[in-house]
């Protein structure tokens, strides 16, 4: 029953993961991404993280592809474009890029084959709620979650930096 | 291979059973009756304004003027669909698609009664009943905006492109508030769930204990529905119509309609939130009744409020977002916490 | 646990029907009339005189970074919210560290003119 809903959603994810790599338009691509993203969020939703699949929606979907539908609207950037266009005959970053991917493959295969998929472990029924989450969060990771807040400023003051010294 | 068709009848199995017809049932009621109510709303919206503005709004096709809205659907849907020669074709179609979609699916997790019995089998009177419901809406109402986004991205129109612009900044602005105003009434229930919410508020509803959070989720509620006197986007003045300036037919109701379903969601979700839901407070209502009374007053007041503000200019608009609503949010925030920490 | 997610199942296919319905349906009625001044964009009877295509401003850009911030914030107080009882003093203390930092952060954007619509 969860494999007949696991397939096509990853399929669709995959799909649509193809998608943001092959499309001509940037907007396609930003589409194409929002699109997985959801994908994403119902491959979690599968898996019990009903947290994190709402964060999935909230944050990706929601937050940062709105960011990047702002920066395409901002700058105007069209499939004709040759600035968009050019980013394809960039030889360093296709070899850069391929390395990263290699990584990440090579990281995935190794998890895969380190843990018995065969019998997944059975979970509780509250399992990845916000409440359980935020339980873990709150007390064995008081730290990380305190600097978060400091890259979170970081970033706030990055952000003004960039966007006044332009106007300036 | 017999593995994998057993796999396919272990999945069709459930279908038959009575909770799934149920669900198809009630997700059918659901978006009928969403569908349905929008004509009515319409209506209600004329007939109001036109009282307000001392005149007396539609009255000729059918009893009272009811049969005006259901009238210009059927004319807006035999009407010929421009698309002009330049847009995205296929972005174009879909931006209105995305607003009505996003719209009705934000309203399946919204509770409206306790569960009643029928025929033996329990009925919770909601689409569907999941544990972080407020932050579903949040998620799916973030969603609508790429509707505005891509409406005014395909058009190639720079009224559409501005109008766009201007709406999903106001929005994502506004989203803010909504959320971290929602986070008071949260921290005194400790739920995220709506009906644990409503069944909080039995003894007293939360417009008394957060009037602050109540005032500012009303706020930034009317920003989130691009409704009057923050309806930027549609600044007919400046702007022609906003993001659906090249919109015709019937693609350009789906964008209202998409309003006013929203419109119903939110005044649902300040009820739940601020109003208790369906508890009645010992007047002999039925609980349902009592849910669309309060939700009813709610929408009156949105059209109230229409008429009577004048819209914001689009500096004060965003300025007001984030140096009055935000911080007074963060605030309020600290307060609840800290006298419930006592 | 996961039958909760049915509702809303159905609800999305549902929602998918109605909307690509109501799109497909009002292209085939009605009438299909073209002219090559019919399908200009609308620019209140001139022909088009400046392309949609110009650079707005950064302002647009600055909001949208801020409230990917202030939405990441906003999603910690979630379940913070939801343990706030059980948490007691200990979870206030730590949430009021983080609000304090990233106000911090706010009044810093806030005085260098960042939220100024000018």
């Amino acid at each position: 029953m969860e494999l007949l809903i696991f397939y096509p959603l990853a399929g669709f994810s995959l799909m649509l993961a193809l998608g943001v790599v092959m499309n001509k338009s940037p907007i396609g691509s930003a589409l194409c991404l929002i699109g997985m993203m959801l994908g994403l969020a119902g491959i979690f939703a599968l898996q019990q993280a009903h947290f994190i699949a709402i964060l999935q929606v909230i944050i990706y979907a929601g937050a940062i592809m709105v960011l990047f539908m702002f920066v395409i609207m901002l700058l105007n950037l069209k499939g004709t474009d040759t600035k968009w266009r050019a980013r394809e005959r960039n030889t360093l970053l296709t070899v850069l890029t391929t390395f990263l991917a290699l990584g990440v493959l090579y990281k995935v295969i190794t998890v895969i084959f380190e843990f018995n998929l065969d019998s997944p472990a059975k979970v509780p029924d509250t399992f990845g709620t916000a409440a359980v989450i935020g339980e873990t969060l709150f007390t064995d990771f008081v730290l990380p979650f305190e600097v978060a807040s400091i890259l979170l400023l970081a970033a706030m003051v990055g952000a003004v930096v960039l966007a006044k010294t332009k106007l300036d | 291979m017999s593995e994998f068709i057993d796999e396919v009848l272990e999945f069709i199995d459930p279908l038959f059973e009575p909770a799934f017809m149920i669900g198809s049932i009630k997700a059918l009621v659901i978006a009928a009756a969403l569908l349905g109510v929008v004509p009515p709303l319409v209506w209600l919206e004329r007939r109001l304004m036109g009282r307000f503005q001392v005149r007396l709004g539609p009255n000729r096709v059918g009893p009272l003027g009811l049969g005006q809205p259901f009238a210009d659907s059927i004319k807006l849907l035999f009407k010929e669909s421009i698309i002009q020669s330049s847009a995205d074709k296929f972005l174009y179609h879909l931006a209105p698609a995305v607003v009505v979609f996003t719209a009705i699916v934000a309203f399946a997790v919204i509770p409206f009664g306790e569960p009643v019995t029928v025929f033996g089998q329990e009925i919770g009177l909601w689409g569907a009943n999941i544990n972080s419901g407020i932050l579903f809406i949040f998620a799916i109402s973030g969603m609508g905006i790429y509707g505005m986004v891509l409406a005014g991205l395909s058009s190639n129109n720079k009224y559409s492109l501005m109008g766009g612009l201007r709406s999903s900044a106001q929005m994502i602005s506004y989203e803010l508030t909504l959320g971290l105003s929602a986070l008071s009434v949260i921290v005194l229930t400790g739920s995220l769930n709506l009906i644990d919410l409503v069944q909080n508020q039995s003894t007293v509803p939360y417009i008394f204990l957060q009037p602050l959070a109540f005032l500012l989720f009303f706020i930034a509620g009317v920003a989130e529905t691009n409704r009057a006197p923050f309806d930027l986007p549609e600044a007919e003045q400046e702007l022609v119509a906003g993001f659906h300036t090249e919109y015709t037919g019937m693609k350009f109701a789906m964008f209202f309609m998409g309003e006013y379903i929203n419109m119903v969601t939110m005044s649902s979700m300040i009820t739940l939130l601020f109003l208790g839901g369906w508890n009645a407070y010992g007047l002999p209502l039925w609980p349902i009744l009592a849910f669309a009374i309060k939700v009813f007053f709610l929408l009156c007041v949105f059209i109230w409020l229409r008429s009577t503000f004048p819209r914001l200019r689009y500096d004060r608009l965003m300025t007001f977002g984030w140096k009055v609503l935000l911080p007074l949010c963060i605030l309020n925030l600290l307060v609840t916490s800290v006298i419930k920490v006592l | 646990m996961l039958d909760q997610y049915t509702g809303v199942a159905i609800m999305l296919l549902m929602a998918i029907g109605i909307a690509g319905g109501m799109v497909l349906m009002t292209s085939i009625l009605g009438p299909k009339k073209r002219f090559a001044d019919k399908m200009e964009p609308f620019e209140c009877g001139e022909s088009q005189l400046v392309s949609p295509r110009q650079r707005f401003s950064v302002k647009f850009y600055l909001v949208a970074v801020l409230f990917v911030l202030f939405d990441i914030e906003a999603v910690f107080f979630f379940p913070w919210a939801i343990l706030f009882k059980r948490l007691g003093v200990f979870g206030f203390v730590e949430m009021l560290l983080f609000i304090l930092i990233l106000g911090v952060g706010l009044m810093y954007v806030w005085r260098r003119g960042g939220l100024d619509w000018e």
